[in-house]
């Protein structure tokens, strides 16, 4: 896991992530910068660069992105059935179940409930959320995704006993199972 | 730096010199010429005067001999004037004429030749100078013929004089008026550089001085003038927002001290401890996210995100971003409808143009409810469209709130301009202020119409491959008409 400023004393961290991506060098690069705009986020991502975050940042937010950066190296990464609890994701049929119970869920939603399963015991900050599941880089003023979540919540967890979706106030949110 | 160095180097004062030099080299050139001509012409008169002289005494002597040349030459030597004369035998002996001694240079010149004789004079002899012409008589002997040009010698002295004192006066004027205007000048400019050091010392009402003789140097200050005009104007505006933000940025500061300091006060357990800490995020994440919002608006009205620009569909990232939206309103109890065509095709920044549009939906949503005592059971209703209109394309968002009032339209789009009916939501202020930054970078504009009742907000872009219309802002504002550019 590699965490690069952009301005170094003597070059710009996107040759040192291109030289090392070019020696095939696959190591997870999360990039830091005060350099904010969206083409330099382009550029970063471009680079070779896994995450871009721009500086100043929220120590939550940073923690949150290296774990999820250093989870994607993991195996479960292609499986197509993601799993927490009793509730199952199935990738290629769009299948939701809960206890064997169908869940119908909009295409957003089960996009938001992959994101959330794929980094299950994880936590997902909401500018995670609206950069990989909406693709937005801005920040709404409203917390939509606060009531995208709730939305989902009560799909999932309403009427099962055991919640699996978790608020973490001040930081986001989490998907995983605490009956263990 | 004296005030005679700071003279010295003025242009004004310089350029003088440079002048003065050029025309005393002309008035040199051109008195040398003249003189040199003249000169020239006078040797020629006197030439040919003293060569018709000699042929007449000539043909004098061919016809009565040597006695009658001597008759007449001793004669014509009585006569007072500057005629010089000689007749001699081939020894040198003078036999008649006005000249005594000659010189063997004279003697045995071929052709006219100038030369220096001796004359009594009050006091002795002087000398002077002659030109004269040699004409050989039979036996050796010589008649010469001359003439006196000692005053054309003092000519040229005089002129030469005149020439040097002529010189002298003009670099006398020269330099007097030179330092004459360069110190009119010099007083001027030290005025113009001391108004410009109050206004730099932050007096921003200086102006500099005109004196109203309508020259360059007063068209210069009127502009400059314009230019502090605009500044002044503009720092107003800038120390506006700054107050603005001060005032907007210390009041959840505040709140959030005083929480804390509440926490810190009473005897709280653990879990109340983390709950003020949970709220104290929460306040900083608002404060960051209207830090985030001031510099967004700040970058886009620099100009930034214009190399991220792609060919986008507006109608695509409408119906996206009200998707975006439509839990946020079901939860308020708002029905929000997207009603789009088929697709427009525009050159945006899609992260921008997105929320910009996020922006409109989001004060849609937060004040487009109608007031309480108006509801007449339906459900109050948000629209989202797209249109195209010829080469401009439409992104309305319409609401049935109590919308602004005509006079607060402009006003509005400020940053942290918020109207008292909007006090109870939270917000920043920011959210029309980014909207109209974002419609300008693209060459766009925002316009607030009544929807009546509501707010109709219109975001009106140039569609792909169109001209700005940033131009035809004015028309726009009062609704009319636009043709294509």
């Amino acid at each position: 896991m590699l965490i690069v400023d952009r301005m170094l004393p003597k070059c710009d961290g996107l040759a040192v992530i291109q030289s090392l991506r070019t020696e095939d060098v696959r190591t997870p690069a999360l990039i830091l910068s005060a350099l904010g705009e969206v083409d330099d986020r382009v550029k970063g991502l471009r680079a070779g660069g896994d995450d871009y975050l721009t500086k100043p940042y929220a120590f939550s937010e940073l923690l949150a992105r290296i774990e999820a950066l250093a989870r994607r190296t993991s195996p479960e990464e292609g499986s197509t059935r993601l799993a927490v609890g009793d509730l199952v994701l199935d990738r290629l049929s769009h299948k939701v179940t809960r206890a064997g119970e169908a869940i119908m869920l909009q295409p957003r939603e089960f996009r938001l409930l992959e994101y959330l399963m794929k980094h299950a015991g994880q936590v997902v900050t909401r500018t995670m959320l609206l950069e990989n599941v909406w693709d937005y880089h801005f920040d709404p003023q409203t917390n939509v995704i606060d009531v995208h979540i709730s939305r989902l919540r009560s799909k999932i967890d309403k009427n099962f006993g055991n919640p699996l979706l978790h608020t973490v106030r001040g930081a986001g949110y989490t998907i995983r199972d605490s009956a263990h | 730096m004296t005030a005679l160095t700071k003279l010295f180097r003025t242009t004004t004062f310089r350029l003088s010199l440079t002048y003065l030099a050029l025309f005393s080299a002309a008035a040199i050139v051109a008195i040398v010429y003249i003189y040199w001509n003249t000169t020239v012409l006078l040797s020629r008169q006197l030439n040919q005067t003293i060569d018709a002289e000699l042929k007449g005494l000539a043909e004098q002597y061919r016809a009565g001999g040597l006695d009658q040349l001597v008759r007449i030459v001793a004669e014509r030597s009585g006569t007072p004037g500057n005629s010089l004369y000689l007749v001699a035998d081939s020894e040198g002996r003078r036999l008649a004429g006005n000249l005594s001694a000659v010189s063997p240079e004279l003697w045995n010149s071929l052709g006219p030749v100038e030369f220096v004789y001796q004359r009594p004079a009050t006091g002795g002899v002087e000398k002077r100078l002659a030109f004269a012409n040699v004409f050989r008589l039979a036996s050796g002997y010589r008649l010469i013929v001359g003439r006196d040009i000692e005053d054309r010698r003092e000519l040229a002295r005089m002129v030469r004089s005149a020439m040097l004192w002529g010189l002298g006066v003009m670099a006398l004027f020269g330099i007097g008026g030179g330092y004459w205007v360069s110190r009119k000048l010099l007083a001027r400019i030290d005025a113009l550089a001391e108004t410009t050091r109050t206004i730099m010392d932050g007096d921003l009402t200086g102006r500099l001085p005109v004196t109203g003789s309508g020259d360059e140097l007063d068209r210069l200050s009127e502009s400059l003038n314009l230019m502090l005009a605009r500044i002044e104007q503009l720092m107003a505006g800038l120390r506006e927002v700054s107050d603005n933000i001060a005032h907007d940025l210390k009041t959840p500061l505040n709140r959030l001290r005083n929480r804390v300091e509440q926490a810190l006060r009473e005897p709280y357990g653990e879990a109340a401890y983390r709950e003020v800490l949970e709220r104290t995020i929460e306040e900083a994440d608002g404060l960051i996210k209207t830090f985030n919002a001031l510099l967004s608006i700040a970058r886009i009205e620099a100009g930034a995100g214009g190399e991220n620009r792609e060919k986008l569909d507006v109608s695509a990232l409408l119906r996206d971003v009200a998707e975006l939206y439509e839990p946020v309103a079901e939860e308020r109890g708002i029905e929000l409808r997207a009603e789009t065509d088929a697709p427009i095709f525009v050159r945006a920044d899609r992260q921008l143009l997105g929320q910009a549009i996020a922006n409109l939906i989001d004060n849609a949503l937060k004040y487009g409810a109608p007031e309480r005592s108006s509801g007449n059971g339906s459900r109050p209703e948000v629209e989202v469209s797209a249109h195209a209109k010829g080469p401009i394309a439409e992104i309305v968002v319409t609401d049935r709130g109590p919308g602004v009032p005509v006079p607060d339209r402009e006003r509005v789009l400020d940053r942290f301009v918020r109207l008292e009916a909007s006090r109870s939501e939270p917000g920043s202020g920011l959210g029309l202020s980014l909207v109209a930054a974002v419609a300008r970078l693209h060459g766009g504009i925002l316009r607030l119409e009544d929807n009546e009742p509501g707010l109709r907000v219109v975001l009106a872009l140039p569609v792909e491959g169109e001209a700005l219309l940033n131009g035809a802002a004015a028309h726009m504002a009062t609704g009319a008409e636009i043709r294509p550019a």
